[in-house]
């Protein structure tokens, strides 16, 4: 399965922009639920695997994965609308995180967070125009001693300074 | 290497173990993810071309391993069995380490720990002021413990607890000395862990089913994390010796959407233990059936509740439902069903293997054993801190925390989450226990301790957590869903300087009203950050009201940022910082602050050079007329 699922990550990458054609190839791969068949505690996991390589669920995906699980779609939405982990629009190629638990909000996470709002011009929750960033904010990353942290594409950073947020980000929109 | 199929067996390979690593130095360098946001990786990979490179490879072993504790001096280089420990470590010092410390026994100076206080370098990790007053049971092993081999935690004595309870106690017996340990539950509410486990298995029904709470949702506890990406085997260990107890044959470990590297190394402790025979069918060949699945969450703080918890195992959205039935007797998929949470668990082995007389010779009448606090915050020494329970919250605070950084007053603490409550510092002294601290209207919660100074305003802290938890209320239950709702709006208006007469009275009131009737935990402890500040610093809500005044200076409408004209150098830093370009004023000319143009991100106070101080805060009073003048620049 987690073979299937790093081929729709490739796919993705090869139809970049083309959004048609990759939900179509979706589609088909919301076949990643065929060999959980029947199995409805399987949604979840499915779901999150789906998220993690995609980014986010498109609705043709969903349906199929609806088909082989045998869980009608309202349910699947139920699911997808209640955990925080996924996501029903398109998210930018790089996710940037700032964490605001107890420990960063004490420590100027709000701060923080301004900073990169300021930086990426875009606001918490919201996706640039260019499909390069996602903005999101999560209630504590367990990493409260090292407080405000932001999260890079799955790279931690402790306490960065202004400069440091323009940096790293200005970084990651060159690599891509 | 062959199945372990007997308690020898198992001796023998611990032997093997030992004999192997006998002689050689460790070096142990934190690697979890609060050692990677300071690049902790690039450090083992150091260590180990390093060392590699200077010929030293087959003498010593280089361990990555979970937190030691002392999170916020990480990455830090543990060097055993002298115990030197080097903190901040980066790559670059890394040669020296190998050339120096490790080839020729010479300490360097530099790298060790600094005691702010006293000024002087530290050697050896127990010996720092925030390791000194600790006792580390449960964390401890972290230190020894490659985060990825089994083999370190069996050189440790690991799963002989395992081993003596399959054949040398009944599943009564372990239950029995569980109970008899007076262990409760590390998860919140504190129950007994011996009583909840034989409630399970006298419940009728097979099979029945253990779980792992590793769904550690309160912002500001991350111990579970820590031990699950350190020690994932304690944690196996524990649930496998109370699947015995119980009579259950599969387990599952829920672990929140947040701790990647948690569920990479559960994994690879899962993987290697089956190799062994140490999990799956005949363990240690004692007949003993069992099996665990590792279930992620999806990112839904409610989910920590354990009817939530099961729904969302299930597949379902995680609402919890009303209890009785209790999930011991109808769980998951209707089956007896036993939850604790993931320091219960890793406790476990300790109690099996030294004995419930041990664990009940630590702590307070009601509450044995001891406890992983996160403290963290406004504090000089931020990490996990592992004490006996019944030490005074001060002495966490002060010996272990070292106090207030920046010379600020301690103002809070705040206990137990978005459920827990504050506690003042005129009741610093009470010995941390369940029992005591639900007494002053907080709770022990998970663990987490965040400190706050005298700049952190409390009743914005009540905003901030009601906030938490209204986006976090699954909306099943009236009192909880619309209850916190309604505070919020009253907090968010007195913060915002609209607050009128009578909300206090409002929010007790409301606050009751949720508290009585919630259906689940999270709305029954939702009111208690409100309830609690206002028991404790009724004062400033009345400040914020009455005057439109936030005494701490950080409610963002009831404050104005000002420049005092005889402070100001007229040095133009924050005039060309502002980014909402409000400051006008020019080469000696003071500058001033445009009113209606601040956005008052705090930008200007940031960055006016100390020695200058010239901008202030000011809340509750007017902001004086601008006055435009000639600076005597009197510093440069």
């Amino acid at each position: 399965m987690t073979q299937e699922l790093a081929e729709l990550g490739t796919i993705a990458g090869e139809y970049q922009g083309d959004r048609s054609a990759l939900t179509q190839e979706l589609a088909e791969l919301g076949t990643i639920a065929g060999e959980y068949q029947g199995d409805r505690s399987a949604l979840i996991q499915v779901l999150l695997e789906m998220q993690r390589q995609n980014r986010w669920l498109p609705k043709e995906a969903l349906k199929q994965v609806s088909q082989n699980l045998g869980v009608s779609l309202t349910q699947i939405y139920h699911i997808a609308t209640f955990y925080k982990a996924f996501s029903l629009k398109p998210k930018g190629r790089h996710s940037v995180t700032v964490c605001l638990g107890t420990a960063c909000q004490v420590r100027g996470a709000p701060r923080l967070l301004y900073k990169v709002t300021e930086t990426l011009k875009i606001k918490e929750g919201e996706t640039s125009a260019d499909m390069q960033f996602s903005l999101d904010t999560v209630r504590c990353l367990g990493c409260c001693a090292l407080g405000p942290v932001m999260v890079v594409d799955g790279e931690y950073y402790g306490k960065p300074t202004g400069k440091q947020v323009e940096q790293i980000t200005s970084a990651k929109a060159i690599e891509s | 290497m062959a199945k372990l199929n007997s308690a020898a067996h198992l001796k023998k390979l611990r032997q093997l173990i030992l004999d192997r690593d006998d002689g050689k130095r460790v070096v142990s360098v934190t690697n979890g993810t609060d050692g990677r946001t300071r690049h902790s990786e690039v450090v083992v990979q150091a260590f180990v071309s390093e060392i590699k490179k200077q010929g030293l490879a087959g003498k010593i072993i280089v361990k990555s391993t979970g937190c030691h504790g002392f999170c916020e001096q990480e990455p830090t280089a543990l060097i055993l069995p002298e115990e030197i420990c080097y903190v901040g470590v980066k790559p670059e010092d890394v040669p020296e380490i190998v050339s120096q410390t490790l080839a020729k026994d010479k300490v360097i100076e530099r790298l060790l720990y600094e005691d702010p206080v006293s000024g002087q370098r530290i050697t050896k990790e127990s010996e720092i002021p925030f390791y000194k007053s600790q006792n580390q049971t449960v964390l401890g092993n972290n230190r020894f413990l490659d985060m990825k081999k089994i083999d370190d935690y069996i050189a440790l004595g690991g799963y002989s607890a395992l081993a003596k309870a399959l054949f040398e106690m009944t599943p009564e017996g372990v239950i029995e000395e569980v109970k008899s340990s007076g262990l409760r539950g590390r998860g919140g509410a504190g129950f007994p862990t011996g009583v909840k486990w034989g409630f399970c298995r006298n419940a009728p029904g097979q099979p029945k089913y253990v779980i792992v709470n590793c769904d550690e949702g309160d912002p500001g506890a991350y111990m579970d994390r820590s031990l699950t990406e350190g020690n994932p085997n304690s944690v196996l260990e524990g649930l496998l010796i109370g699947a015995y107890a119980i009579g259950a044959h599969e387990g599952y470990i829920y672990v929140r959407a947040e701790y990647p590297l948690a569920v990479e190394n559960l994994k690879t402790a899962m993987k290697q233990a089956e190799e062994y025979g140490l999990l799956g069918e005949n363990i240690i060949g004692s007949g003993f059936n069992f099996n665990v699945h590792i279930h992620r969450g999806a990112g839904a703080f409610v989910c920590g509740e354990e009817t939530a918890l099961i729904a969302s195992l299930e597949g379902k959205i995680g609402e919890p439902r009303q209890r009785p039935p209790f999930p011991a007797t109808s769980g998951l998929w209707g089956k007896p069903t036993n939850i604790n949470n993931v320091e219960t668990w890793a406790t476990v082995p300790l109690i099996i293997n030294r004995g419930a007389r041990w664990f009940k010779s630590l702590g307070t009448q009601g509450s044995k054993g001891t406890k992983i606090f996160s403290l963290v915050g406004n504090l000089n020494n931020t990490g996990l801190v592992e004490v006996a329970m019944g030490i005074p919250l001060g002495d966490i605070v002060f010996k272990i925390g070292g106090g207030i950084p920046g010379g600020k007053e301690f103002k809070a603490v705040q206990t137990g989450g978005p459920s827990g409550g504050v506690i003042p510092r005129s009741l610093l002294d009470t010995p941390v226990d369940y029992e005591e601290l639900t007494q002053l209207g907080s709770i022990m919660g998970s663990g987490g301790m965040i400190v706050m100074d005298e700049d952190t305003c409390l009743v914005d802290v009540a905003r901030y957590f009601l906030n938490f938890l209204a986006g976090e209320s699954c909306g099943r239950c009236v009192p909880c869903r619309e209850g916190i709702y309604q505070m919020l709006k009253i907090l968010n208006r007195i913060c915002e300087g609209d607050g009128r007469e009578g909300d206090i009275e409002s929010l007790e009131e409301i606050g009751q009203t949720v508290r009585d009737f919630s259906l689940c935990a999270l709305g029954k402890t939702a009111p208690n950050p409100v309830l609690s500040t206002i028991r404790y610093f009724r004062d400033e809500y009345e400040a914020h009201i009455k005057e439109k005044r936030c005494p701490a200076l950080a409610c963002k409408e009831l404050i104005s940022y000002y420049i005092e004209p005889d402070k100001c150098q007229a040095c133009l830093i924050c005039l060309r910082e502002c980014p909402a370009q409000a400051i006008t004023g020019g080469k000696k000319i003071t500058h001033v602050i445009n009113q209606s143009k601040c956005t008052k991100c705090g930008t200007c106070l940031e960055v006016c050079p100390p020695r200058f101080g010239a901008v202030t805060k000011l809340s509750g009073v007017k902001v004086p007329e601008p006055v435009r003048q000639e600076v005597a620049v009197t510093q440069k």
